[in-house]
């Protein structure tokens, strides 16, 4: 048997770090050499990462964590190096390769200095991500959530644009501050625990019993992937790391990093602390919904065309606390299936504006106009992107906003309303956007002559349009893998949920009244009035 | 085993400060050789002292097997000196120390055009010093220990003597540590008043006997106290480390911060975990305060420096802060031992001895002929000017703030993790807290380096010695960041023998 296959994750997570380590022994005079491996090791990474497709397991007697590798790490303190996955962090992980090799591949052109470091790093980033993924051990996931700073830090620093130093820095110390209170409840659970394994907390979460500890376990936890999310008002950071980034690290950041907190969300908060997930879900949803109805709002004044796309993640990413805390599994399911979305629609937003920013290196809306003369194809694609992102239906931003505000509708009319209001205003600014940037004549003299996309620039955006209309008409999949993972997250939080929904009664209660959560325990229900 | 038969025949108390004889031994030998070497052949004075390092490691590892059970721990000199594993572990983690520091100082010195066999020779003096503190079981001897090292290192930090910094350097070290010395003398003769004795085993008994709430032992105890923290340069008591660290030739300012800093924490935890763990004193409040307010102070102070060897010596005043921390939690509420703060205590001051050394050793990279070279923005543009030295410099800086995958996340964890234990969730809180402004301000000195570009575009020359001593130190850093079972078990060794009984 082949050791990539009986110990495919770490196959998958050490692929980068190989490639790193390699690249070390380069001289840094050889850039073409550089970027070739690194695009060898990028999508090397997607390859190895693909047999998961098939080899991944999502029906009903399926194990909860798959592939799972354990070995003795640190036995002195109980540390181990425990990798697995289940539907979610599959999803997450195949996004990352994904969208690891494309950034890679969309800085061919776009990095001319010190190309040896910023391969180095990208490759270093994608190993620290994969693991924050795949880690089933606090020690290892924590050292893996940090450890993925320092290279975006340095993407940021080194190869941003004006403001780099500022924006670097500013993410570090934000993301930074959430995390070491995380590591504190982190060494609270083993206290109370005596254990490490993130399975075995999962199998006995923090209830009401811990009395005040899981309160303060839950906020511990709540700040790191907050301000990861990021949520209102933890976001600004984000603006401005987002901006000042490169075309990649832009690709990286809003595509799989933001995707950490909710992921920490639905690996670790709602299943470990689950009641007082449900004593302090309205804060989260009210959050969220500020989030959305706040960053539609900023991205309409915005005259730079990447902090508009910054602000529209606060935005979508508000549609996807908002779905993880109604918890039913609706929302949870759709939060899911839009935190892909949001990956393959901003990812791709963020690089159409790399494509612009290429040639006319600037990103003031103001600067352009009238560009679908010029570059029809770029046009087109700008076009079926922008309404993936804005929820067009057929397109996969639909699916995810569909299915969270119906989840949102199951418990709370008025909270749908305002999600609702969110997705008209986001329609608004991604269209006016388009508007402004490609209707109309030409009318800076500059943009008259653009050349449309080439060759490798479709090769990057091809398969994120793909998936787009993939997942747009076909969503089937997707849903099946979430379904379990999903299930387990509704069953901690409301045990007895699906039995429930199957007796006769209720499920006469809540065919015939659609909008009534009956199957929702009256606490819950209290909390959200 | 020739040695070991040795040891077994003779039995003498002579082959227990069989290390601190070779380092002697050596260094009296550099003092001779050293008129008969022209100034090219200097570098024979260092390779003396590395002979005398690897020696005296040689018999500190014999020494080893009576130091814990089922042989030791053993007593010497009617009791003076006690070899036990805290002795074995902080005698190899000085050794250690003074190997690295003798690598860097080589060429250092060559370009300061000091090459003096002075110079190593009382290296090794403050290494006998520090192995006696560590191993001292008398205040005589730990007395002694002290003011060997103190005394080494006044000369030492102000080897440059056309440099008025160092001779600024040195007075101040001297006058402060003449004072704090006299502080500690006069708790010690209270001690000794106390018990008649001066063997700590005799005092412990004694003041375990003195009333509940004795005026004397708190004097004692507290002037004690003031007395090293002046040594470790814990705030209110620190004053004199920014100037000294500046003023001093690198080197040494490594050598003060790291094994200097850790020989005085060694005579810290043996005084207090025996002769002072029976007072009726809330004693680890007084650790807790000068604790937070070394944060504090080293934190707040750092982020303003420009200067790289006074913005490291405000971090080290933040470490040590971070160090008295674990000791606070090396007490259970109930009064009894922790071991968890205690190991981590053990495995910070290790690891921290040679990333610590390794951020001052980047610093020598930039000395060169007519360059200073320890301002911030005299690390600009370092990764274009020497890739190798910039990727170091990022691991040690790293570490000293603590993100992983570095020893200094390991250190930090435990220190977190033994105060959450013992129920000190607030100090554990601004811990964490006080890691914010640390990765500022040494983001500072990262940002010039990879960020900033440089006007002086000559590279750095690295010696072969200053080559070999950052592998090391770099090996450990990482080595002891992702896979520091060793180096916990180590740790743990070190508090094997019995405290707090």
């Amino acid at each position: 048997m082949l050791f990539s296959d009986s110990h495919i994750l770490s196959t998958i997570l050490f692929t980068p770090l190989i490639g790193a380590i390699l690249m070390l022994f380069i001289p840094r005079e050889r850039a073409d050499l550089h970027r070739w491996m690194g695009n060898l090791f990028g999508f090397l990474g997607l390859l190895v990462s693909l047999p998961l497709i098939w080899r991944f397991q999502s029906g009903p007697g399926a194990p909860q964590f798959q592939f799972v590798e354990n070995a003795s790490w640190i036995p002195s303190i109980g540390a181990h190096f425990t990798l697995g996955i289940d539907g979610l962090s599959f999803l997450m992980v195949m996004l990352t390769t994904v969208l690891g090799a494309i950034a890679i591949l969309s800085s061919w052109s776009a990095i001319h200095k010190r190309e040896k470091e910023y391969y180095i790093l990208l490759l270093l980033l994608q190993t620290g991500m994969l693991g924050v993924f795949m880690s089933l051990d606090f020690v290892l996931f924590y050292v893996f959530w940090e450890v993925m700073l320092v290279p975006m830090y340095f993407l940021i620093g080194v190869w941003g644009s004006e403001r780099r130093l500022y924006a670097a820095i500013k993410f570090f110390l934000y993301t930074l501050a959430g995390s070491v209170l995380m590591l504190l409840a982190i060494l609270a659970i083993y206290y109370y625990r005596n254990t490490f394994d993130v399975r075995a907390i999962l199998e006995h979460p923090f209830t009401t019993q811990a009395g005040w500890l899981q309160k303060w376990l839950f906020w511990g936890f709540f700040f790191a992937f907050a301000i990861k999310v990021p949520m209102f008002p933890f976001h600004t950071w984000l603006p401005d790391a987002h901006t000042e980034a490169p075309t990649a690290g832009s690709v990286i950041l809003a595509g799989v990093l933001l995707k950490m907190g909710t992921y920490g969300f639905l690996r670790f908060s709602v299943p470990m602390f689950p009641d007082a997930t449900v004593k302090y879900r309205g804060i989260v949803i009210v959050l969220s919904l500020i989030g959305i109805i706040y960053g539609a709002l900023v991205c309409m004044m915005q005259k730079d065309m990447k902090k508009l796309i910054a602000y529209s993640s606060v935005s979508h990413m508000g549609f996807c606390t908002l779905g993880i805390f109604v918890l039913t599994p609706l929302g949870l399911s759709g939060s899911i299936i839009q935190q892909i979305n949001h990956g393959i629609s901003t990812g791709a937003l963020f690089l159409l504006v790399g494509v612009l920013y290429e040639r006319r290196h600037t990103r003031l809306i103001s600067e352009f106009g009238g560009l679908s003369t010029p570059m029809p194809n770029f046009a087109a694609v700008y076009l079926i992107i922008t309404l993936s992102s804005l929820g067009m239906p057929l397109l996969n931003g639909f699916i995810g906003e569909l299915t969270i505000l119906r989840g949102v509708f199951e418990v709370s009319r008025q909270w749908a309303a305002w999600g609702v209001f969110g997705v008209i205003l986001g329609a608004a600014y991604l269209l006016w956007l388009y508007q402004r940037v490609m209707f109309g004549s030409v009318t800076n003299p500059a943009n008259e002559h653009l050349p449309d996309l080439n060759a490798r620039e479709y090769v990057t955006l091809i398969p994120l349009v793909v998936l787009a209309f993939w997942i747009g008409i076909y969503p089937a999949p997707l849903f099946k893998v979430v379904e379990q993972p999903v299930r387990r997250l509704v069953e901690c939080v409301h045990p007895g949920y699906y039995a429930d929904w199957h007796t006769p009664g209720e499920k006469a209660a809540a065919e015939s009244g659609a909008t009534s959560p009956a199957a929702i325990p009256a606490g819950a229900q209290a909390e959200v009035k | 085993m020739p040695w070991q038969k040795i040891f077994e025949q003779t039995r003498g108390d002579f082959f227990l400060v069989l290390p601190e004889a070779m380092l002697i031994f050596f260094g009296l030998a550099i003092l001779l050789s050293d008129f008969l070497l022209t100034k090219p052949q200097k570098f024979w004075n260092a390779l003396t002292a590395m002979l005398g390092v690897v020696f005296s490691g040689g018999s500190l590892y014999m020494l080893r097997a009576y130091a814990a059970a089922p042989y030791g721990p053993t007593p010497g000199f009617y009791n003076s000196i006690m070899v036990d594993p805290f002795f074995i572990f902080f005698g190899f983690l000085f050794l250690a120390s003074t190997a690295l520091v003798i690598l860097i100082s080589v060429r250092y010195m060559e370009i300061e055009d000091e090459q003096h066999g002075e110079y190593y020779a009382l290296m090794l003096f403050a290494t006998v010093g520090m192995m006696f503190l560590a191993c001292g079981n008398d205040l005589v001897v730990l007395f002694l220990g002290l003011e060997t090292m103190a005394l080494s290192f006044y000369v030492l930090s102000g080897f440059l003597r056309r440099d008025r910094r160092s001779n600024e350097a040195a007075m101040k070290y001297m006058l402060m540590g003449a004072f704090s010395s006299g502080i500690l003398a006069y708790g010690f003769s209270i001690l000794y008043g106390l018990a008649g004795s001066t063997n700590l085993t005799k005092i412990e008994v004694a003041i375990s006997q003195r009333p509940a709430h004795d005026l004397l032992t708190f004097l004692a105890l507290g002037t004690v106290a003031a007395g090293i923290f002046f040594k470790i340069a814990g705030v209110p008591f620190h004053q004199w480390a920014p100037d000294v660290y500046e003023g001093a030739p690198t080197a040494i300012t490594a050598f003060v911060s790291g094994a200097s800093k850790a020989a005085s924490f060694a005579l810290l935890l043996r005084l207090f975990l025996t002769v002072f763990w029976p007072v009726n004193l809330d004693w680890v409040r007084i650790m807790e305060a000068v604790g937070v307010l070394s944060l504090t102070v080293g934190t707040l102070a750092a982020i303003t420096q420009t200067n790289i060897k006074r913005l490291l010596a405000y971090s080290s005043i933040a470490q040590v802060g971070y160090i008295l921390l674990g000791f606070v939690a090396a007490v259970n509420p109930d009064g009894t031992l922790h071991e968890r703060g205690l190991q981590a205590m053990a495995f910070y001051l290790f690891v921290y001895v040679f990333f610590n050394t390794g951020a001052f050793a980047v610093v020598i990279l930039l000395r060169r002929k007519g360059i200073i070279g320890d301002e911030i923005d005299d690390l600009n543009g370092l990764i274009e000017r020497s890739p190798g030295a910039a990727v170091l410099m990022l691991i040690f800086l790293l570490s000293l703030a603590g993100i992983p995958p570095t020893a200094g996340f390991v250190a930090k964890l435990l220190i977190f993790w033994a105060l959450i234990e013992t129920h000190h969730t607030v100090l554990a809180v601004l811990g964490v807290l006080y890691i914010l402004p640390a990765v500022y301000y040494y983001f500072r000195m990262v940002a010039a380096m990879w960020v900033r570009e440089s006007s002086d575009k000559v590279q750095p020359v690295i010696s072969w010695a200053q080559k070999f001593a950052l592998g090391a130190m770099v090996s450990v850093t990482l080595a002891a960041g992702m896979f520091p079972e060793q180096f916990l078990r180590l740790a743990t060794y070190s508090i094997l023998t019995p405290f707090g009984q």
